[in-house]
């Protein structure tokens, strides 16, 4: 279509470029003023291809937005910088959605803060996330696989580094991975699952593991250390310092540091949140 | 006419810092308006190498993300507030709109400098607030993100209002100046058709810059007063804010391009010898564009949250919209036809333009298909859509019209060949950078990503070697051009057989234009020997 209408513009021209440049000894040129019936004519026509272009378009736009009444609902909330998904027996999840294929599904999603925008590119689907408002993306994957989720509002500086992983599982891995969480992970060393939680749970977007500041103290080091706390207490780095700054993270402010880190909890098991201890343990 | 004698131009007939800083002629208040958009242009141009230097590799290459979102966020708003909007009229419109009319000077020559130096005083402001804390929003300041972030939204959001205020002044004293200052005998069907290009565009400045400047004052409020209009926190609409941003954005986009069109509409003519066809559809389809440009602000938001019948709506006028360009399109080819065409550079530029525009106008059509849009949006095909239209389209005809008029304005040819090596540069660069991002976003790579899969980084590298061939050939224009200015002045009064007013007068012109006021006695355009002609 866009090729066509490009080759309708460019051939004629190169034509007439080539045909009529200027040769010398010649100065009339015909004075041709108009022709309103061409003039018609190249109104009409493109009027009536981009109308059918409008009118595919539309419907498949109207197709996408059909939400079956029997949809599977998962919960997403956004927020600088990860996705959280709730699902209708109360998993949680972080920065990792999984579906059953074959499934309509329908995501009621919100956001904690500013903009984002849940794009998986791979199934052509988008939808802004606003604060305080529901905004809905449906949809019904018919093949197993992996996809990406990215952001697609600029939501600032983790904007590119918020990439979720979303699993389209058979129906009973998909049933499994709710009933049992992550059984790989169960089976995982503390120090490995760790590593895996820092990448997947949005904590590399602030905290640093060889030393350079970043929105969060780097990792590098932490552990061990004796922090002066905003609110002016001392206080050595060990478990339960950890632990509490998971969790509850407002209540651990350090001075010179945005209040900016979410709290986790409920969002990561206990074991999780071992891991990490011990993971931040391991970054001396 | 090269015989006549040759009086005092309004370059050389005074001298001093004084004589410039203080002139009411507007043809010297174009030409520091020029050095002005230029150096935005090179300003704008920087930032845009950094961030393609910086997409070499995915991760860090030169800059954090925080520097990413700055420099992003400056490209945008030095490129469009301070060069696209103002960049053809303030400077060639300026130039030649009075010399096309047959007139004196502008209606309010002194409301003209005034304009200038409130221009001067928006872009300090706006410079300002990048060198102090810089600005991170992008050039749309979505919120509740841009009243949330840290940095000088406030100083920066102060200057485009204030440069706001400079588009409005000068658009309605071109108004003024086409209502009541055409010569004798010049209808209104029988002005260039330039000056119906920046007509409906200063139409445009006047009816939608206040909408940006209430909203910069609303995100104002909001910011230092926490009064809660866009902030849901504050019981306002995030909606809302991208409502009123638009409404002003998307009329502004047809700001950019309109004179673009009309600086292709006078090159066409002059360079195939032969009268423009389809004056009037030419004329009704800028008022059309001007007119539809105003209603379809909502196609930037189908993926927002607005309700569905709305979208659909604007999708309906979004295809409309691409008519009346296509028409014009049509028009200039016939043009062409069974013309006499010659190849100097202003006339390269403008099959640059029908080029470069036709492309970006087309994947437009594919961005206003809801189904399609819902996948391209906010990725880099949007950023090479509009990157085609903006700079294909309307930096293509600035430098045409640039090209065109240079020998009126300063009295000096550039070297042709010189000229003609850089156009192929520019297309060749221009094409290696953008093309390739229309792929990227079909894949699915979001815009303002600071990192990106590695999957992107063969087409993110070929990008960027495409941005250096095109920055080497816009400092081929600009050395050659400076070349030209140490010169003497040699330029005829019509180096290209124009038919319009301002060909009529000496390059330079006088600080008069006119040696005697002149009479419209023919039709623009009219290529038909004197005697012949009505």
């Amino acid at each position: 279509m866009s090729v066509f209408f490009l080759a309708s513009v460019a051939v004629p021209m190169a034509f007439f470029l080539w045909k009529y440049r200027r040769r010398p000894g010649q100065s009339a040129t015909p004075h041709i003023t108009g022709n309103w019936k061409l003039e018609v004519a190249w109104t009409v026509i493109p009027l009536v291809l981009v109308l059918i272009v409008f009118t595919r378009g539309l419907s498949g736009y109207l197709d996408a937005q059909e939400t079956p009444a029997q949809a599977l609902e998962i919960q997403v909330t956004a927020q600088k910088w990860q996705w959280q998904f709730e699902y209708p027996d109360g998993t949680e999840s972080v920065n990792e959605l999984h579906v059953p294929v074959n499934t309509p599904v329908r995501l009621m999603m919100s956001s904690e803060d500013v903009i984002h925008d849940f794009f998986v590119p791979d199934l052509r689907i988008k939808r802004d996330v606003l604060p305080d408002r529901y905004s809905q993306l449906s949809f019904d994957i018919p093949q197993t696989g992996l996809h990406a989720v990215e952001c697609s509002q600029y939501c600032g500086k983790g904007h590119s580094s918020i990439i979720a992983k979303l699993y389209v599982d058979t129906e009973p891995q998909y049933e499994e991975w709710l009933k049992k969480g992550l059984e790989a992970e169960k089976k995982m060393p503390l120090g490995k699952l760790g590593k895996k939680l820092y990448d997947t749970k949005g904590c590399s977007t602030c905290h640093s593991l060889d030393g350079t500041r970043e929105d969060g103290p780097s990792w590098k080091g932490l552990y061990g250390r004796t922090n002066q706390m905003a609110d002016g207490r001392v206080l050595k780095v060990d478990e339960n310092y950890l632990r509490r700054a998971i969790l509850e993270p407002n209540s651990m402010l350090l001075p010179d540091y945005a209040p900016l880190m979410p709290t986790f909890q409920g969002s990561l098991r206990d074991r999780e949140v071992r891991a990490l201890i011990e993971f931040i343990k391991a970054q001396q | 006419m090269a015989a006549r004698k040759r009086f005092p131009n309004y370059l050389n007939q005074s001298r001093g810092w004084r004589s410039w800083l203080l002139t009411t002629d507007h043809k010297r208040i174009a030409v520091m308006y020029l050095v002005a958009v230029l150096t935005a242009f090179l300003v704008g141009g920087i930032f845009a190498m950094l961030i393609r230097i910086e997409h070499l590799t995915p991760g860090q290459t030169i800059m954090t993300a925080e520097q990413y979102n700055r420099v992003f966020t400056m490209h945008g708003v030095v490129m469009v507030f301070l060069f696209v909007i103002p960049a053809i009229p303030v400077s060639l419109g300026n130039f030649v709109l009075p010399l096309m009319l047959g007139a004196k000077d502008l209606a309010f020559p002194r409301l003209n400098l005034a304009a200038f130096y409130v221009y001067l005083l928006g872009a300090l402001f706006t410079i300002t607030a990048m060198v102090t804390g810089g600005v991170d929003t992008g050039w749309t300041f979505y919120t509740p993100y841009s009243t949330t972030t840290h940095g000088s939204v406030g100083l920066m959001t102060m200057g485009l209002f204030i440069l706001g205020i400079s588009s409005v002044i000068t658009a309605i004293n071109f108004m003024v100046t086409i209502h009541q200052m055409r010569a004798p005998g010049m209808g209104w069907f029988e002005m260039p058709l330039f000056c119906w290009g920046i007509y409906a565009t200063s139409v445009i400045q006047v009816l939608a810059t206040p909408v940006l400047g209430i909203t910069l004052v609303l995100l104002l409020m909001e910011r230092v007063f926490q009064m809660g209009i866009f902030d849901s926190r504050l019981g306002g609409d995030p909606i809302l804010f991208q409502h009123f941003f638009w409404f002003y954005a998307h009329p502004v986009v047809y700001v950019m391009i309109l004179p673009g069109m009309a600086i292709i509409s006078e090159i066409i003519p002059t360079f195939s010898r032969k009268t423009i066809f389809g004056y009037k559809a030419i004329a009704y389809s800028t008022l059309a564009i001007a007119g539809i440009g105003f209603l379809v602000w909502g196609h930037h938001m189908f993926v927002a949250g607005q309700s569905e019948l709305a979208t659909v709506i604007f999708s309906l006028l979004t295809f409309l919209v691409a008519i009346p360009s296509g028409v014009k399109v049509f028009n200039w080819l016939a043009t062409m036809y069974r013309g006499s065409i010659s190849f100097e550079a202003p006339m390269l530029y403008a099959i640059v333009f029908i080029l470069l525009f036709g492309i970006g106008g087309l994947a437009g059509l594919f961005l206003g298909a809801l189904s399609v849009d819902v996948h391209l949006h906010d990725t880099y095909f949007v950023v090479a859509h509009f990157h085609f239209v903006m700079m294909g389209g309307t930096v293509m005809a600035f430098l045409g019209g640039l090209h065109y008029w240079w020998p009126k304005m300063t009295g000096r040819m550039y070297s042709e060949k010189a000229a003609r090596v850089a156009c192929a540069l520019i297309f060749v660069g221009f094409n290696m950078t953008f093309l390739t991002q229309f792929v990227l976003g079909s894949r699915g790579m979001p815009r303002r990503y600071y990192t990106y899969l590695n999957q992107f980084q063969p087409l993110h590298a070929f990008s960027t070697f495409g941005s250096w061939v095109l920055g080497l050939g816009l400092f081929v224009v600009l050395a050659y051009l400076l070349a030209s200015l140490r010169k003497p002045m040699d330029a005829p009064g019509n180096p290209w057989g124009g038919t319009t007013l301002e060909w009529t007068t000496q390059s330079p012109p006088l600080s008069e234009n006119f040696v005697e006021p002149p009479v419209a006695e023919r039709l623009p355009y009219d290529y038909r020997p004197a005697e012949t002609s009505a």
